[in-house]
């Protein structure tokens, strides 16, 4: 199964609060009168330059775990190398907001135009997110369409640069995905173009196969920690 | 002079018109450039990164004041140059290799250049050899590192590494910064400095680049 999606901008919409979030500003806070017309003028010019798209293309275990590989430079113990083994089913993906977006922030940096590029940013941060996000439940859809047994099952990405999974990993990835055919390629360092763009897998099975415990080596110091609301996500979209 | 307090109170409200216009009626008024920098662009800088490192204040309030900084910078800068004032300092920046996030490096850049530094921004994604070339080539003596990503903070250590191979440790120093990292992690690569957050990391090259030891 390979299916490239063209994502409606609606479905990837980003929220203030996200944006700001984003920039280090606490939810809640009484925002100065310019930069809320900043926050809303960032906003509506990634709604007009991202044009949404990404690539879903299932995959065994066997082929995944070749990906997964890579450069054989992952670290040594990894949620993934526990997770997919026990995965029902897996699910390469690459997406992205488009070029436009990347080109304009830099623009607007260019221009001394500081704190517009930094809502932009940060708006297009948060829809590749999203985006991600909207493929995740897509393969899900499609896995409904197809009629395979959906009870208890929660589907997650992963992506190489995170959790122990190389950054190199991203070469394999591309070899298997082939992402070039919705204009993501990949830099020689392994950084993807254009830059908000978001690859791995998905991997959908019981909701338990994604629960870990943060005690990995690399989790020390890792800042964000988004895990812990990634799997209580999933527990509770467990269908 | 109190049109420098007023560029100052102008800057930390991000008015950027109104700076722009006080540094041309102070310089009119007679204040050499060099004041205008050090009492009314800079002095505003140092007050939005001390309301920004205690919360006060956040990013979108930093940027703002940040272009009102570059407004007067556009005026003095020319005349600056002309009288051959020398810059503050000089530092290389630059998102290591693999890495895209690069929000917090220019943070770090344009508080520095507020500060009256002149900034090499690599961009992201840098090489190991781009950091310490454009150091040697720009006679830059701090080479600012930032990752996100904890699987690309190796690289710092290798620029560190590349540093010392060339024989430059002494005269080019480093300082890491970014969300994964610590000063314990500064300290185990080698580097000689640790940035918290965007205005230690300003604090911190300030003193590498007077020759102490960054912290």
């Amino acid at each position: 199964m390979r299916e490239v999606v063209h994502i409606p901008a609606a479905a990837v919409s980003c929220r203030p609060e996200d944006v700001l979030a984003l920039q280090g500003v606490p939810r809640g806070a009484r925002l100065d009168g310019r930069i809320a017309a900043l926050l809303g003028e960032g906003i509506s010019l990634y709604e007009s330059l991202a044009e949404p798209v990404g690539v879903l293309e299932e995959v065994d275990g066997a082929e995944f775990a070749e990906v997964y590989a890579g450069a054989g430079r992952n670290e040594p113990r990894t949620p993934l190398a526990f997770i997919h083994p026990r995965a029902e089913r897996l699910c390469l993906f690459a997406v992205t907001v488009g070029g436009a977006v990347s080109l304009r922030i830099s623009e607007l940096f260019q221009a001394q135009e500081f704190a517009l590029g930094a809502m932009l940013d940060a708006a297009a941060s948060q829809g590749a997110e999203l985006c991600a996000a909207f493929l995740e439940a897509r393969y899900d859809g499609l896995v409904a369409e197809r009629g395979a047994p959906a009870a208890r099952s929660a589907y997650l990405r992963y992506s190489p640069g995170y959790c122990g999974w190389h950054v190199s990993g991203q070469k394999r990835l591309f070899q298997r995905l082939r992402p070039e055919e919705i204009g993501i390629t990949l830099r020689e360092s392994c950084l993807m173009e254009p830059l908000k763009s978001i690859s791995g897998v998905i991997a959908g099975g019981p909701a338990d196969i994604h629960d870990f415990d943060n005690d990995y080596p690399f989790c020390a110091e890792c800042r964000g920690k988004d895990c812990r609301a990634r799997i209580r996500r999933a527990l509770a979209n467990e269908r | 002079m109190e049109i420098l307090k007023r560029i100052a109170a102008e800057l930390e409200r991000g008015h950027d018109q109104q700076v722009g216009q006080l540094t041309r009626e102070a310089l009119a008024a007679g204040a050499a450039p060099k004041q205008v920098l050090d009492d009314g662009l800079i002095a505003g800088m140092n007050v939005v990164g001390e309301k920004f490192r205690v919360h006060e204040i956040f990013l979108p309030d930093v940027l703002l004041a940040a272009r009102a900084m570059y407004a007067g910078m556009d005026v003095v800068k020319p005349l600056l140059l002309e009288e051959e004032v020398p810059v503050a300092g000089k530092a290389v920046l630059g998102t290591v290799q693999g890495d895209l996030h690069d929000i917090g490096k220019n943070l770090v850049g344009i508080m520095l250049k507020g500060a009256g530094f002149e900034v090499i921004d690599l961009g992201n994604d840098v090489s190991p050899e781009r950091f310490v070339a454009a150091a040697e080539e720009h006679g830059a003596p701090v080479i600012g590192m930032s990752a996100l990503l904890t699987t690309t903070m190796p690289v710092m250590k290798k620029v560190v590494d590349l540093v010392r191979q060339k024989g430059l440790a002494g005269r080019i120093k480093t300082i890491v910064g970014g969300a994964p990292l610590s000063a314990d992690y500064a300290r185990e690569i080698g580097a000689d400095a640790y940035g918290y957050d965007g205005v230690s990391a300003v604090e911190r090259i300030k003193a590498l680049a007077g020759g102490g030891a960054g912290g």
